[in-house]
C-alpha cells in the first residue's frame, strides 16, 4: 500500500538577505495512511517548513517529497494547484479563518475551489458543521465564536472536501487545556479514518498522547521517531 | 470566487467606505474642477451662443475674439447686404460704457446696440416686458444677474435692492430707463449687459467716426455658409465666421492668451493626483491588510487567475461606487450653484474623461495590490 508522505533526503536552504539558513537538511520521513504523526522540536528546528514541503506550498531544493506516490515538486504550477485543492486540508495556528464570512461559508471554501456551486457547498458545509458540533452556529461570523469554536470551524474546512492529507499548525496552541484536548478528540475521531493521513506540528506537549507516532526534529533533522 | 471577494471587500464596513470615499472624492476633484474650467471658457463665448439668429458674423480682420472690437464705418454693413447669397444684415454695437447709478456710483457694463427695425441679436430669454419695448423713449433692457448684482442699490441696512422696470440710469450722461428684463448667460467679466437699439448705443457711446461692431449675417436658404464667408472676405477685406467658428476663435484665444489652462490644469491634476494617491493608498492597504486571507486562499489551491480576478473586482465594484458618487455630488454641487457667479458646465465629456480618470487609479491600485498577491508565498499561511 502507498504511503502518505515519502520524504527522502528533503533540503530546503533559505537565503536571507545573503546569509543560507538550512531548514532541512536531509529529511527522511514516511507517513503512513490512517496514521497521525507529529512533529514535535524546538523553534527554528525546521517543522513549519517539513509542513509546507509536504502541503506542497513550499518547493524543496533537492531531495523528494512524494504524496499518495506522487512527485508533488514535479508537477507544473496548474496541477500542482489542483492536487493541493483535492488532496489536501489545512488546520492554522490562528485559525485563518476569513472574518467577512460565516462559518458555514468560511467551510464551503474548499469546495468552491474545486469547482463545486455555491449553494451546495454550503448546504455540505452545515453538514459537516453539524459533525464538529457546530449546526447551530452556522450562521456565526468568526468574532462571535470562542477559539476552540474557530479552530472546529477551522476542522471543518479541512473536512469537508474529503482530503487525503490533513496537516495541522498548532493547532491547540492558542487554545486552553480543554478545548485543546476537545479539538483533538475531534480531529481524531472525525479527520482521521484510513485512507487519510494527519500530520500535526506543535509544541504543545499535553497532545502528545494523541499521536500515532511522534517524530522528533532538531536543526533541520529528524533526530527520533517514536515508537 | 465573486461572492468571497465581495464579502472581503465589505466585510470591514470602515475600511470600505474609506475606500469608496477615497474614490469619491478623487472622483468628485476630476469633475468639479474641470467642469469649473469648462464653464469659465463656455462663458467667454457665451455672447455669440445667445446671439442664436445670424448664420455669420462680420467684423474687422483684425478681430481675435468677441470682446476685442475693432469698429467698422457704417458703409461697411452696405456692402454686405449687396453680397450674393445673404438674406439679411444688420448692424450691432457691442462696447463697454459706464453707467452712473442712482446713489452716484459707477459701473462699466457691455452695452449692445440692436438694428432698430428688427432688433435682431436681442437677449435670448426676457424675464419681463418685451423686446419691442426698446423702442419706447431711452428703453433698455437689462439683464437680471446685472439688476441683482452690480448694478443694485443699498438699503440703510445694507441690503441690496435690485433695480426694476422704470428705473433708470445714466448712460454716458444719456438718460436710460429699463423696459425689461433679460436672461443671459453670464459673460467672462460678467459685466451687467445692457440691450438697447443701435441709433440709441450709438449716441450712449463716445463719438467716434467708426462705431459698427458687428454685422450679422442670414444666409439665404440652401447657401453653403463656407461658401457665403469666403465670399463676404473676398468681396468686403472684412472677416466673416461662422457662429461656430467665431465661438472656437474666441474660446482659443483665451487658452492661448490667458493663464486659465495652466492654473486649472495645475489644479485638476493636483486634485488627480492627491485623489489617485488616496484612493490608491487606500485600496492597496486593504489588500495588504488581506494578504494573510488571500495566502490562505492560495494554500487551498485558488489560482493566482483566479486571486486577480477577485482584486480586479473588489476594484471594480468600489470604483464604479466612488465614481457614481463623485460626478453625482459634482451635478449636485452644479444644480445648487446654478443661480450664483460660479461658472459650471458639465458635458458627457467630462464624466467620460473623470471615469477614465478613476479607472486609471483603481486598475493601477489592482495592479500593484496583484502583484503582491501574485508574489505572495503561501507557506506565509504558517507564519503566525
Amino acid at each position: 500500500m502507498v504511503d502518505a508522505v515519502r520524504c527522502e533526503k528533503l533540503v530546503k536552504i533559505y537565503d536571507t538577505g545573503g546569509q543560507k539558513v538550512v531548514a532541512l537538511n536531509g529529511i527522511d520521513l514516511t507517513i503512513k495512511l490512517g496514521e497521525l504523526m507529529m512533529l514535535v522540536g524546538p523553534s527554528g528546528c525546521g517543522k513549519t517548513t517539513l509542513i509546507s514541503v509536504i502541503a506542497g506550498i513550499l518547493d524543496q531544493d533537492s531531495g523528494i517529497c512524494e504524496l499518495f506516490g506522487e512527485n508533488v515538486n514535479a508537477m507544473r504550477s496548474k496541477d500542482k494547484l489542483q492536487f493541493r485543492a483535492k488532496n489536501i486540508g489545512f488546520v492554522f495556528q490562528a485559525f485563518n479563518l476569513l472574518p467577512s464570512l460565516n462559518a458555514a461559508e468560511n467551510v464551503s471554501i474548499p469546495l468552491i475551489i474545486n469547482g463545486v456551486k455555491r449553494a451546495e457547498a454550503e448546504r455540505k458545509a452545515i453538514k459537516v458543521l453539524e459533525q464538529v458540533g457546530l449546526g447551530d452556529r452556522w450562521k456565526s461570523f468568526p468574532s462571535q465564536l470562542s477559539g476552540g469554536q474557530q479552530q472546529r470551524v477551522a476542522i471543518a474546512r479541512a473536512l469537508i472536501h474529503s482530503p487525503r492529507l490533513i496537516v495541522c499548525d498548532e493547532p491547540t496552541s492558542a487554545l486552553d487545556h480543554v478545548s485543546g484536548h476537545n479539538v483533538m478528540n475531534l480531529l481524531k475521531e472525525v479527520a482521521l479514518h484510513e485512507d487519510r493521513a494527519l500530520v500535526i506540528v506543535t509544541h504543545d506537549a499535553r497532545i502528545f498522547e494523541f499521536a500515532d507516532r511522534i517524530a522528533q526534529m532538531d536543526d533541520g533533522h529528524v533526530v527520533k521517531v517514536t515508537p | 470566487m465573486n461572492h468571497i471577494a465581495l464579502k472581503m471587500l465589505m466585510g470591514d464596513t470602515g475600511k470600505y467606505l474609506g475606500i469608496v470615499m477615497g474614490l469619491t472624492f478623487a472622483s468628485l476633484i476630476m469633475t468639479q474642477q474641470p467642469a469649473i474650467f469648462m464653464g469659465i471658457l463656455a462663458r467667454t463665448y457665451s455672447f455669440i451662443s445667445d446671439t442664436g439668429l445670424p448664420d455669420i458674423w462680420v467684423m474687422d480682420e483684425k478681430v481675435q475674439f468677441v470682446d476685442d472690437i475693432k469698429p467698422l464705418q457704417d458703409t461697411e454693413l452696405y456692402r454686405v447686404r449687396g453680397i450674393s447669397g445673404v438674406a439679411w444684415a444688420m448692424p450691432m454695437y457691442k462696447g463697454l460704457l459706464k453707467a452712473r447709478l442712482a446713489d452716484g456710483a459707477f459701473q462699466t457694463c457691455n452695452v449692445i446696440g440692436l438694428d432698430d427695425t428688427t432688433l435682431i441679436g436681442g437677449p435670448p430669454i426676457m424675464l419681463q416686458g418685451n423686446i419691442s419695448d426698446l423702442r419706447r423713449s431711452d428703453g433698455v433692457i437689462i439683464d437680471i444677474d446685472g439688476l441683482n448684482e452690480k448694478l443694485s442699490k443699498l438699503d440703510a441696512d445694507g441690503k441690496k435692492i435690485p433695480l426694476k422696470i422704470g428705473d433708470s440710469l445714466e448712460l454716458n450722461d444719456h438718460r436710460a430707463i429699463i423696459v425689461g428684463i433679460a436672461k443671459v448667460t453670464r459673460t467672462f467679466q460678467s459685466q451687467p449687459v445692457i440691450y438697447t437699439t443701435y441709433s440709441r448705443a450709438k449716441s450712449y457711446a463716445p463719438k467716434e467716426r467708426k462705431l459698427l461692431s458687428f454685422v450679422l449675417v442670414k444666409a439665404i436658404k440652401g447657401q453653403d455658409l463656407d461658401e457665403l464667408t469666403r465670399r463676404i472676405r473676398e468681396k468686403t477685406g472684412l472677416a466673416a465666421y461662422t457662429q461656430q467658428e467665431f465661438m472656437d476663435i474666441t474660446y482659443n484665444y483665451f487658452i492661448k492668451n490667458t493663464g486659465i489652462p495652466i492654473n486649472f490644469g495645475i489644479s485638476v491634476l493636483l486634485g488627480f493626483i492627491v485623489g489617485a494617491a488616496i484612493a490608491g493608498q487606500t485600496f492597496y492597504s486593504f489588500t495588504l491588510e488581506n494578504i494573510r486571507q488571500f495566502g490562505v486562499l492560495k494554500a487551498m489551491g485558488t489560482s493566482n487567475w483566479t486571486l486577480l480576478r477577485m482584486i480586479l473586482l473588489q476594484a471594480v465594484l468600489v470604483g464604479s461606487i466612488g465614481y457614481g458618487m463623485g460626478v453625482g455630488l459634482t451635478a449636485l454641487f452644479g444644480y445648487a450653484m446654478r443661480h450664483t457667479i460660479l461658472a459650471f458646465k458639465f458635458p458627457w465629456q467630462l464624466l467620460v474623461f473623470s471615469g477614465a480618470g478613476v479607472s486609471i487609479i483603481c486598475m493601477l491600485a489592482a495592479f500593484i495590490s496583484i502583484l503582491k498577491v501574485m508574489r505572495l508565498e503561501p507557506a506565509i499561511v504558517f507564519k503566525s
